[in-house]
């Protein structure tokens, strides 16, 4: 856990080479890498180009707006900021626990959202890496190329992100700018109807998830040369666990392992979050840099994600699942994973248990009940604490006694794993880029890298030729000597 | 019963000029409405394309795809596409010619005839309203939204082609 690569020496005597915006992740983001005239990597960064804003945005607003306002900070996870700042409004109107009823539609909509977005991400963001290299002909390395290669799994990746954006639907009353997830509760069930229209569909929905676990098992094992070392780095790893250690994305309490696998804390209450995580501000990026207090900001960084919460979990609750990540620990050998790489079998075995507690969900006739709201003694400050589908989520909010927003601090999933993509990057650029000519292909190796993480890394601003994707060389004089775009 | 007409209109509101979509949205689903023709159209406003999206096509006659455009012609434009590999360089948003062509490759016919309503956006930062610009290239864009939806034809539609 270092920081080479992060600053160069005399960077002024460098190449720069540019990866603007990097393709296929949410929003933009830019990597930059210096390079002397032999090609040898000086410094490697990934830059967060936009600065989001987005809790300036929402002081002075209402409380009760914000569950609605911040589904659009993202338009791939949405529903994660939805529930997120509706658990902390949840403390501050006194909400110490929801009704069965609520409690069980709130986990409906999330596990909806994890199974679409961990669909979305698999099948049609990073399938085309898997399935036709990482060196393929650029033209046909995407979803488009998927469908026509291999039709079936490219109509499961459909009808698997379809499922769960109807899941979202029936929760949170629309499919997008839903209004069902309420300070204190829900403000709607589910009819027979929409549940039995759910419950056509799930079993297919298990199993082809299942299949999905074993088609990235097959080729992360058919390579082990590539898939266990590829952008590998260690770290300390973050999530939060349910009831009894369990694997639970909609609530639980704080739990962080060194890279031995070893506590370094546990049975954390998420109000203290800030008692033992501090985010730091490096000038040369707007997205901050979050450690664990008790070691410092050079030990204490982390990864969070798919690959941080199947093995920070003493068990999955559900028995594909549970199956699943026995053979994903025995795979590893007893000790964590961390080729991110591996991110990709794990999300699929969140996918699976994501599947299978939707199934559960739908044959419990709490989500049919109208007992959905609690209150209790207001409070002035509330955080509320998810697991999205790329990591932990925190909302903080302090509000006055008129009701308004004073404060908001978010954590997002991906700030959370801003350094660990940066080491990943360094390492991808150190063994692939060393020395060479700049290719596409090379280049798509860091890309690769840094979907690992699936990082969403600004709003959801996608208006048509908005996206473009640029690649600039520059001398060492600061001139620009090539040139790539895709658009 | 499916209506025979889908509309995508996709932007985030509270991005500056890129909420032309869901504006154009609105004001169009009120004026179905008032028309007596809300049941011959599906509107479907999102923050951004997908995947999911070609399964929308199913059983329609006419798609149309409204949306913000950077450095676009102004006031807008509108054009009939076509299934297109290759063009995305990204899946986290794709282009409406790859919706398409998701839908070719999945469900094995061609998809319905589909247009694109491009208006020009000049500012997408986060809490700011529309430009004014926006605001009458918005305008101009409905004036013939109105008509197309008037007259929901490939023959109609296709003569409206700039």
């Amino acid at each position: 856990m270092t920081y080479n690569l992060e600053t160069a020496e005399h960077p002024e005597k460098l190449r720069r080479v540019a990866i603007d915006p990097v393709s296929r992740v949410e929003g933009h983001g830019k990597v930059t890498i210096l390079l002397d005239d032999q090609n040898k990597v000086h410094q490697v960064r990934l830059h967060i180009v936009e600065f989001r804003g987005f809790e300036k945005f929402i002081q002075g607003r209402p409380y009760w707006e914000v569950p609605v306002m911040v589904q659009r900070l993202c338009g791939i996870c949405p529903v994660s900021h939805h529930l997120a700042a509706s658990k902390a409004l949840d403390v501050i109107v006194g909400a110490k626990r929801l009704t069965p009823a609520a409690e069980k539609l709130r986990r409906l909509m999330h596990y909806g959202q994890m199974l679409q977005s961990h669909a979305l991400h698999f099948f049609h963001l990073c399938s085309p890496d898997l399935l036709f290299g990482f060196d393929s002909d650029i033209t046909k390395r995407n979803i488009v190329g998927v469908a026509a290669a291999h039709p079936e799994i490219a109509k499961r990746g459909v009808l698997l992100r379809k499922f769960g954006q109807e899941v979202i639907r029936v929760t949170a009353g629309k499919r997008v700018h839903g209004t069902g997830a309420v300070p204190g509760g829900m403000n709607k069930s589910l009819t027979i109807a929409e549940r039995d229209e759910l419950l056509k569909d799930i079993y297919h929905i298990v199993s082809w998830s299942r299949d999905a676990v074993h088609l990235i098992q097959k080729v992360h094992i058919q390579d082990p040369g590539l898939y266990n070392s590829f952008g590998i780095f260690r770290s300390n790893f973050m999530s939060i666990v349910g009831h009894n250690g369990d694997l639970d994305f909609y609530h639980g309490t704080l739990r962080a392992r060194d890279d031995n696998g070893k506590l370094i804390f546990d049975d954390v209450d998420y109000q203290q979050y800030d008692k033992y995580i501090e985010e730091e501000v490096r000038p040369w990026s707007y997205m901050k840099f979050p450690f664990f207090k008790s070691l410092g900001r050079e030990h204490g960084w982390y990864k969070v994600g798919p690959l941080a919460r199947v093995q920070n979990c003493d068990q999955i609750s559900t028995p594909f699942a549970e199956h699943e990540r026995k053979e994903f620990v025995d795979y590893a050998g007893g000790s964590p994973m961390h080729a991110p790489l591996a991110y990709h079998w794990t999300r699929m075995i969140e996918m699976l248990h994501a599947a299978e507690v939707i199934k559960d969900l739908l044959h419990d006739d709490d989500l049919l009940s109208d007992d959905l709201m609690v209150e209790g003694e207001r409070k002035m400050e509330g955080v509320g604490v998810i697991e999205a589908p790329r990591g932990t989520l925190f909302h903080h909010y302090r509000v006055d006694e008129n009701d308004l927003i004073t404060m908001a601090n978010l954590i997002v999933s991906t700030t959370n794993n801003n350094q660990a993509m940066n080491e990943a990057v360094r390492h991808v650029a150190r063994r692939y880029l060393h020395g060479r000519e700049v290719t596409e292909g090379l280049l798509n190796h860091i890309e690769v890298a840094i979907r690992a993480f699936d990082p969403c890394l600004s709003c959801a601003t996608h208006a048509l030729g908005k996206m473009p994707l640029a690649v600039e060389l520059v001398d060492p004089e600061g001139n620009v000597v090539h040139s790539l775009s895709r658009s | 019963m499916t209506a025979p007409v889908v509309v995508f209109a996709v932007g985030n509101p509270s991005r500056g000029d890129d909420a032309i979509g869901p504006v154009i949205c609105g004001r169009l689903e009120k004026w179905l409405e008032n028309e007596g023709l809300a049941d011959q159209f599906e509107l479907i406003e999102d923050f951004q394309l997908q995947i999911e999206h070609a399964m929308d096509l199913q059983d329609r006659q006419l798609a149309l795809f409204i949306d913000a455009g950077a450095n676009t012609p102004a006031p807008y434009s509108f054009q009939r596409i076509a299934p297109a590999e290759g063009i995305a360089h990204t899946t986290h948003e794709l282009p409406p010619e790859a919706v398409l062509q998701v839908y070719l490759q999945t469900e094995g016919v061609e998809p319905p005839p589909a247009f694109v309503l491009c208006v020009r956006g000049e500012k997408f930062e986060l809490g700011e309203p529309l430009t004014a610009a926006a605001v009458s290239y918005v305008e101009a864009a409905f004036g013939l939204l109105t008509r197309l939806s008037g007259q929901p034809t490939l023959l109609e539609w296709e003569r409206a082609v700039l």
